[in-house]
């Protein structure tokens, strides 16, 4: 893509409430862009519905970028009556630092699995009345995918999407075929110096220099964390960038290599084909993406109506599509066609599952780790 | 009542709102903030009460980024004033009344645009398929702008420039264009007569914008966060990481506390020295 259409296809993306994946919009003052976007296109606002149902006429959903058709939110107005006012979020600490300091305004949000048992505990998020989702169905989910989301036998948390975090590789500029951290970490340092990037978030960068020497991505050892903040900072001259922001780059040929997620490996390999998505074989992590009602919520009858409508296996048919993530829902899977079922990106073989460790709820509230990629990034 | 009485309410109720909105806007934030970074950071993240400096004693810790905000913020304001300054002058004296009108307009339309897109498109125009890949068709090959300091001073120069040039511009504006004639008049050179009376006139606006650049400058998180990859750390950086990702309230309100001193510092210096020299001069134009 030639740089013009490069950035408009970024604006379109903007546009659609999304840059990335992770980490871009909340710290960069979505709220503001959204008021200066609203002003500017009021197409995107849209017109208010005469009527109201009974769930009032707005519910708040703080979310990840690129994770919703935004049609769907449409069907949902014309349902209900109700808009959907969407915010966008970059990292789980946001979340949780957000609904700490209070004040939100959310009446549904998106954590992952490691993070629900901190917002159960810190009292933040409230169990799910699951007379009110009707269409979550538990005995349809993958067991191993939402685990997570019961805390002490009490479901918190529904879930909605899964994937995993490897690297990306672009093929055209990369003939080694590197299957493995170790080699991903040795290419950075060597050949490839000044092409790669890595996560600007402490779980997946950590977590997958870790894996350079055989430790758990989870691993709070106090020496092997060491260990990994040495390969860390050693590295770091050598990368092109540290941001979970990395497509921009990527499509522009500055990197050809990166730790990736599922949904932008399968964007990125959808537009440029010569970039494939690699999970390496000593593992790394696999993750699940769960609905939850804030405590806080303003409008609890209005999240819990939306949770619900999304959960609907069609609609959320209609979001798989659109984001390219993993559902964990059996009739979702059901409705969607061959080729997303067969995607490797998307679906990967079982044997490179199987080493995929889930992060762990120490490995995301350890102090020490944030410390670690904040000397890191400051080095 | 008297007229003094009745002078003194009206100062009173005059005053009010702004004392308010100083106090409950600037005053109080900064005590929550240094109260904050007198604490412990809770278990869970957060704030937990305590009464300790280890928090100013870790600063340290972040060292890079007051020195990379430390070099960046100068040399930044500094550009900017270089660049700006020509272009003042060409629309307060030089230009005819009409081309003077677009070019102010000019000057002011980024505005009209968000910050954040504007920024952002400068990711494109630095990344690889941008200005090195005419650079590399002009037959210098593999030169690296992205996510570099050169970035992250691009970003800031285009950014800041209209907040030089309007205090500048401004001043100069208000010039008396008979001293210029007075000075040419008494045999003074173009340049002696730019150096011993323009200049000097014109020194207030280039304080004020220099203020204005380089505080906004000292906390500065944007730019760097996306034209420098995060390999370019600022102090707001560190801040942001500090607040929404180690969620370490106190360790951050404490980088908070160090900057401000550090900003009140520095700009005190630079008026006692700028506005010392300013009288000097203005004692011996007269």
């Amino acid at each position: 893509m030639d740089p013009r259409r490069e950035f408009i296809h970024q604006l379109w993306r903007y546009k659609n409430g999304s840059i990335s994946r992770r980490h871009f919009f909340g710290l960069t003052g979505l709220g503001v862009a959204t008021a200066v976007l609203a002003q500017a296109m009021p197409e995107l606002v849209g017109i208010r519905t005469a009527f109201a149902g009974n769930i009032g006429d707005k519910v708040s959903l703080a979310t990840w970028p690129n994770y919703h058709d935004p049609k769907n939110f449409d069907k949902f107005k014309e349902l209900t009556g109700a808009e959907v006012e969407v915010s966008v979020f970059g990292a789980n600490e946001e979340f949780l630092a957000k609904l700490q300091a209070g004040g939100t305004g959310w009446d549904l949000f998106v954590p992952t699995n490691y993070t629900i048992s901190t917002h159960a505990s810190l009292g933040l998020i409230e169990p799910l009345e699951l007379a009110k989702v009707p269409n979550y169905d538990i005995s349809k989910q993958d067991a191993r995918q939402i685990s997570e989301g019961t805390v002490n036998g009490v479901v918190y948390a529904a879930a909605k999407d899964w994937g995993t975090t490897g690297f990306a590789v672009n093929t055209d500029k990369i003939k080694e075929n590197p299957t493995t951290w170790k080699e991903f970490w040795d290419l950075t340092r060597g050949k490839y110096s000044g092409r790669v990037t890595v996560h600007d978030y402490q779980l997946t960068t950590i977590g997958n220099a870790l894996k350079y020497y055989g430790y758990s991505f989870n691993s709070n050892d106090t020496k092997e964390l060491a260990d990994a903040e040495k390969l860390l900072i050693e590295a770091k001259p050598h990368l092109f960038a540290i941001t979970s922001d990395y497509q921009p780059a990527f499509r522009n040929g500055d990197a050809w290599l990166g730790i990736c997620w599922t949904g932008d490996g399968e964007q990125l390999h959808r537009d440029i084909p010569a970039i494939q998505y690699v999970l390496g074989r000593e593992g790394g992590e696999i993750w699940t993406d769960f609905y939850a009602i804030p405590k806080s919520a303003p409008n609890r009858e209005g999240g819990y109506a939306l949770l619900n409508f999304l959960l609907d296996p069609a609609v959320n048919a209609a979001e798989a599509k659109f984001h390219g993530y993993a559902t964990t829902d059996e009739r979702v899977r059901q409705l969607l066609p061959k080729e997303i079922l067969n995607d490797p990106i998307i679906y990967p073989a079982a044997d490179l599952l199987k080493p995929l460790e889930f992060g762990a709820a120490a490995t995301f509230t350890n102090p020490a780790r944030a410390e670690i990629l904040a000397r890191f990034k400051s080095a | 009542m008297t007229g003094a009485g009745k002078r003194d309410w009206l100062a009173i109720l005059l005053l009010t709102p702004a004392t308010a909105v100083f106090l409950a806007l600037l005053v109080l934030p900064i005590i929550v903030v240094i109260v904050l970074s007198l604490g412990e950071r809770a278990e869970a993240g957060g704030y937990q009460m305590a009464l300790t400096l280890a928090q100013y004693a870790n600063l340290p810790a972040r060292w890079t980024a007051f020195k990379n905000t430390l070099v960046m913020a100068p040399v930044g304001t500094v550009l900017c004033l270089l660049i700006a300054y020509p272009l003042a002058y060409y629309l307060a004296v030089l230009a005819s009344p009409r081309a003077k009108v677009l070019l102010l307009i000019l000057v002011i339309l980024p505005f009209w645009t968000s910050f954040l897109i504007r920024t952002y498109a400068w990711i494109f125009i630095l990344g690889g398929k941008g200005i090195p890949a005419l650079l590399d068709y002009l037959g210098f090959a593999d030169i690296r702008l992205i996510n570099t300091p050169f970035a992250v001073m691009t970003g800031i120069v285009y950014a800041y420039l209209p907040l030089m040039v309007f205090p500048v511009y401004v001043s100069l504006e208000r010039l008396d264009k008979r001293l210029l004639e007075a000075s040419a008049d008494l045999y003074a050179a173009p340049l002696a007569t730019f150096r011993q009376v323009t200049l000097p006139l014109s020194a207030p606006g280039v304080v004020t914008g220099c203020m204005l650049v380089f505080i906004l400058l000292m906390g500065e998180y944007l730019i760097p966060a996306l034209l420098g990859g995060g390999k370019v750390f600022f102090v707001g950086n560190a801040l942001v990481d500090l607040f929404l990702q180690s969620r370490n309230w106190p360790f951050g309100a404490a980088c908070a506390v160090a900057l401000v001193a550090v900003m009140l510092a520095t700009v005190t210096i630079y008026l006692r020295v700028t506005l010392s020299n300013r009288a000097m001069r203005e004692q011996s134009l007269v």
